[in-house]
């Protein structure tokens, strides 16, 4: 069964204090502030298009990462861009990777898409999706698995 | 499951977000909990349409979960977009107001309720009515009940003045929010001696 969408303010009073930390690891204390604002509107934008209140928190923690992504963007010069295409923050967002992990339950693509997408450790994956690191590794894989075999049968 | 790290959000960086979600238009309902009103906490709401809920006693959780339902889940505590209906409730209790310049949003109440609703919002500042005088107002002299019923679901008391609304006796009868409440409103607007 799913759950119903909460109201947003219990939704934001429940995950404010993880985004945050999360936050402040990944963009330094200083730029976490703004993205915090920036996260937490891109959310409430969304919000009323949830259909259900399934995996919040990895939703949410996606949204994030996504916000540090973009940030890391818009302050590196377009030269740098171009002639260092591969460094870490480069990592393909989730509208990149999504098209590809349509096809996956849902668990294993909240899972490739933070691990892949976001290099989140497993740990915080796992806390993500309410399980826990061994899980959020199974479905990672599981769903890297599938997606090998499905490219392989078209 | 592993915990994961947390950091307590200062108070400053909540409070900016609230004021950015009440400007960027997004919210279905904006609300603020009014602690130390003559009457107690009230929870107010707006939607973009206007007022849609006030309410005593609130318990947030329970009226979250009612306004998720009847506006849309966007619900969030933003204080700056109630600022209107703080100062126009403040000159009320202050004895300075005597009838609301706020736009109603009424769309999740039944036709019938924002039918008499809508003549109850025309028995003045200082003045009462009865429950029959509504009923027959709205063409149904024998409705006095459903009348009652329609009170006691006011989604928006103090502002459509269902504490205006009396026995035929002149008895208080009830009220939504508890019979000391409606005496006391009636004696602020000199109605009660």
């Amino acid at each position: 069964m799913v759950s119903t969408v909460p109201p947003f303010e219990r939704f934001y009073d429940s995950y404010k204090g993880e985004v945050l930390a999360f936050l402040r690891g990944r963009a330094g204390r200083d730029r976490a502030d703004d993205l915090f604002q920036e996260t937490f509107l891109r959310a409430l934008r969304a919000y009323g298009r949830l259909e259900h209140g399934d995996h919040l928190r990895a939703w949410v923690l996606t949204i994030a990462a996504n916000a540090c992504v973009d940030a890391a963007r818009r302050e590196r010069p377009t030269a740098e861009l171009n002639v260092d295409p591969g460094r870490e923050d480069e990592r393909p967002a989730l509208e990149e990777l999504a098209p590809l992990t349509d096809d996956l339950p849902p668990k294993e693509r909240a899972a490739v898409v933070l691990r892949y997408g976001y290099d989140l450790d497993y740990d915080m994956i796992g806390a993500a999706l309410g399980s826990n690191e061994q899980a959020a590794r199974q479905a990672a894989s599981a769903g890297v698995r599938r997606l090998r075999k499905e490219k392989g049968e078209r | 499951m592993t915990p994961t790290p947390t950091a307590p959000v200062p108070t400053v960086l909540d409070e900016r977000f609230r004021a950015a979600a009440a400007a960027s238009g997004e919210l279905d309902v904006a609300y603020d909990v009014l602690g130390d009103t003559p009457v107690g906490p009230l929870l107010v709401g707006v939607s973009e349409r206007g007022l849609c809920r006030v309410g005593f006693d609130p318990e947030p959780e329970a009226e979250l979960e009612v306004l998720a339902r009847q506006f849309g889940a966007r619900v969030l505590r933003a204080p700056a977009a109630l600022d209107r209906v703080r100062r126009e409730l403040d000159e009320y209790f202050a004895g300075r107001r005597h009838a609301f310049d706020l736009e109603l949003d009424l769309r999740a109440t039944p036709e019938f309720h924002r039918l008499v609703l809508g003549e109850l919002s025309r028995v003045e500042y200082g003045h009462t009515t009865t429950y029959g005088a509504l009923a027959a107002q709205v063409g149904s002299p024998r409705a006095a009940r459903a009348v009652g019923t329609v009170m006691n679901r006011n989604p928006l008391p103090i502002v459509l003045p269902c504490h205006r609304v009396v026995g035929a006796n002149g008895s208080l009868t009830g009220y939504g929010g508890g019979l000391d409440r409606k005496e006391w409103l009636l004696r602020l607007e000199g109605a009660l001696l």
